[in-house]
């Protein structure tokens, strides 16, 4: 199975102290405060089993919604883009950007438009690229992509912040705490919050009667982004879709509890349109582009219920795997259970085929997923797709083919039984330190020595002996 | 009176070749609580390897073998919830209507060991001693598969002498995987390290957990890094049988 490349990258991943300090910090307090918020509200399986529920309607008529959701935004004065892929999107933004004469923009955290690759498309349009999200400017400024949907510079830890910020920032911090730093932040971030002419953000919902776009924060840099500039783009993926208000925040429920343990977030607006007569503020154009990427073909397919996903970060923050490499070594956009699902839809099975095998299948992510969504189902899914499409390397391959060769003949396994424990048993008695073809497992752990006789062969001289 | 069940015995390949003591408590403790025990000759594996790796039609193929063996009995009983959790997914493997009759006839009468002792037999150990310290892990199969939680935990309660530990994390993955701990054996290597230090940090003597593969990851883990704790099956303390070699200790 080993892409190269996914297990180098794991490997660095894992030799990295100080990354598994900042995992274990980020994702241990997340999986805490989940907890405890899902232990004061009572009725959270139920508002999981109807946030489910809105999603499966939604996907299930994804097209009503989306023309619905079309005209009340065109209605409200905003106009509507729809992008087939992610170039399309990218373009679609820079086009508006270049029409606006834009010399600086801002952005408010999006993965969605991580997934378009907005950043380097405004790089490559030679537009200045303001990250307004704390941990989003902290990995501009590290010139590093996200590692976490919830929390980019999960990856960084509070010192390597420090050391970030003295050496970007002018005038540095005055100290090295949280508080100090923060400040700084706000002081770099506050000017141009002021001098963008277009700001960029995503969109938690769409609301379809209404026709507005919803974006949760808890730093306030969205509504910052939003506001002042004098064109507004919101980038989102089309199953973003809700049909009201009141169904977004059903699912506000569920999201926020399950992303930060937080009954609500800070910051959460509706953007219905662009500045109208008697508007004390507000931007003068508002553009909302739909993206599709792959999303349309899903409604069709078995990874159908990934449209679910409302990106909390819950199934990341729980993954084993994750809490071990992080969000880089996934390779792609979205990492953790999620981005294993999503990755192979993204960037061809082809590249990502690791990620649907690099998974214990312990079921803990799908446990906590606010829309249970069935990720260890979807995970398989992929598994046989890499089976079926030769993706599966040739030595595993044959090895299951002996092993089920010999497994579907019992008399056959059994003699085989026979044969090999006696022979295994010659590399150790009790324990076994080291086996040839075994050093997957026995480079870091020791094999209990197998039984001299098999459970099958022990049994059968008992009943013979019992019949006697 | 009614006629007592007729179960018939999933050892497991694991239990078979590795631990065969393991199957022995199993079968001690379903006559205990009033079963009949049959071991099917024709059962070799249940396809988790096949299914795991994405080969349908490997995993399909192990399905049939097992519900051809299985299917005239009252319950098919393993000790080991990640086997039956593969049992009760057969139906969809089966393409073809009648064989998927066959396969949830088969996935429903279908448990893990302790959980049918519990739920089903309503059996309590009786009489068994083992003065020791303990910690459970929950196997993640059981656990998330099957609902295996409390019924472990409230067998264990009847067992003299047994001091049980809470284990931090007790319901995170060990790292094993199946194929995943040989596939990505540095990531199974640092997830079952924050394990066996959860482990240690009980001072229990004892690991208990229902599922062979586990075990032998955490045990081979445990003993690498030199730690003196001995691991069983819960099955092997309930059935009175954990007073010889544990996991990988020389009969």
């Amino acid at each position: 199975m080993a892409d190269a490349a996914f297990k180098t990258r794991a490997h660095d991943a894992l030799a990295d102290a100080n990354l598994k300090t900042a995992i274990d910090r980020t994702t241990g307090t997340a999986e805490t405060k989940r907890a405890a918020a899902v232990d004061a509200f009572p009725e959270f399986q139920a508002a999981r089993a109807r946030a489910a529920a809105i999603k499966d309607h939604v996907i299930a008529n994804l097209d009503h919604y989306l023309i619905a959701f079309e005209q009340n935004a065109t209605a409200a004065g905003a106009q509507v883009h729809w992008a087939r892929d992610a170039a399309e999107a990218a373009a679609i933004v820079s086009r508006i950007c270049s029409d606006a004469g834009a010399k600086i923009v801002t952005r408010a955290k999006s993965m969605l438009g991580e997934e378009i690759g907005l950043p380097h498309a405004l790089d490559d349009a030679g537009i200045e690229r303001v990250e307004t999200d704390l941990a989003e400017h902290i990995i501009q400024l590290a010139h590093e992509r996200p590692s976490h949907i919830i929390w980019p510079a999960m990856h960084r830890t509070r010192e390597d912040v420090a050391a970030l910020f003295f050496k970007d920032h002018h005038p540095p911090p005055d100290a090295d705490d949280a508080a100090s730093m923060v400040a700084s932040a706000r002081r770099v971030l506050r000017e141009k919050f002021l001098a963008a002419d277009v700001g960029i953000s995503g969109a938690n919902f769409l609301v379809a009667d209404t026709g507005a776009t919803c974006t949760v924060t808890n730093e306030g840099n969205a509504e910052l982004s939003t506001t002042p500039p004098r064109v507004h783009i919101v980038t989102a993926g089309i199953e973003k879709i809700v049909p009201s208000t009141d169904h977004a925040m059903a699912l506000l429920r569920v999201l926020v509890r399950s992303a930060t343990g937080g009954e609500v977030t800070q910051y959460t607006t509706f953007h219905c349109g662009p500045r109208r007569a008697g508007d004390a503020d507000g931007p003068e154009e508002m553009h909302i582009v739909l993206v599709d990427n792959g999303r349309a073909r899903m409604v069709g397919d078995e990874f159908r219920q990934m449209l679910r996903c409302i990106r909390c970060g819950a199934c990341m923050n729980h993954c084993v795997v994750y809490r071990q490499i992080g969000g880089h070594a996934y390779g792609g956009t979205y990492p953790g259970p999620m981005g294993a699902v999503l990755t192979p839809v993204l960037d061809g099975l082809a590249q990502s085929r690791d990620l649907p095998h690099a998974c214990t299948m312990n079921g803990r992510c799908e446990e906590v997923c606010p829309v249970r969504i069935p990720l260890k189902t979807l995970l398989k899914a992929w598994r046989l797709r890499t089976w079926d499409e030769g993706l599966v390397e040739k030595p595993v391959r044959y090895g299951l083919g002996l092993w089920g060769f010999a497994a579907c003949r019992p008399r056959l396994y059994r003699m085989g039984t026979r044969m090999a424990l006696p022979v295994l048993r010659l590399f150790g008695r009790g324990w076994i330190r080291k086996l040839p073809l075994a050093g997957g497992w026995t480079a870091t752990r020791d094999l209990p020595a197998p039984a001299a006789r098999s459970f099958m062969d022990q049994y059968e001289r008992q009943q013979k002996e019992a019949r006697k | 009176m009614t006629q007592p069940p007729k179960v018939g015995l999933f050892v497991t390949c694991l239990v078979d070749a590795m631990r065969p003591q393991i199957g022995f408590a199993t079968i001690k403790l379903l006559e205990q609580a009033g079963c009949r025990v049959e071991v099917p000759r024709a059962q070799t594996c249940c396809g988790q390897p096949a299914g795991n790796s994405g080969d349908k039609r490997g995993a399909a193929a192990l399905a049939k073998q097992v519900i051809a063996a299985f299917e005239g009995y009252d319950y098919l009983v393993a000790p080991s919830g990640s086997c039956v959790g593969q049992i009760r997914s057969y139906p969809s493997l089966m393409d073809d209507a009648s064989w998927r009759r066959r396969a949830e006839d088969l996935a429903g009468k279908s448990f893990e060991i302790l959980g049918f002792l519990y739920d089903v037999m309503g059996w309590q150990p009786q009489g068994v001693r083992l003065d020791a310290s303990a910690t459970y892990h929950d196997s993640c199969s059981g656990l998330r598969e099957l609902g295996v939680e409390g019924q472990p935990r409230a067998l264990l309660d009847g067992v003299d002498g047994l001091e049980m530990r809470p284990l931090k994390g007790a319901n995170v993955c060990c790292g094993f995987g199946g194929t995943f701990c040989v596939k990505y054996p540095e990531i199974s290597t640092a997830i079952v390290s924050e394990k066996s230090a959860n482990i240690v940090e009980t001072g229990a003597e004892l690991l208990l957990a229902g599922d062979l593969g586990c075990l032998m990851n955490m045990a081979g883990r445990l003993h690498r890094e030199g730690a003196k704790t001995r691991c069983f099956h819960t099955a092997e303390v309930l059935a009175g049988m954990a007073d010889g070699p544990a996991i990988g200790e020389e009969a």
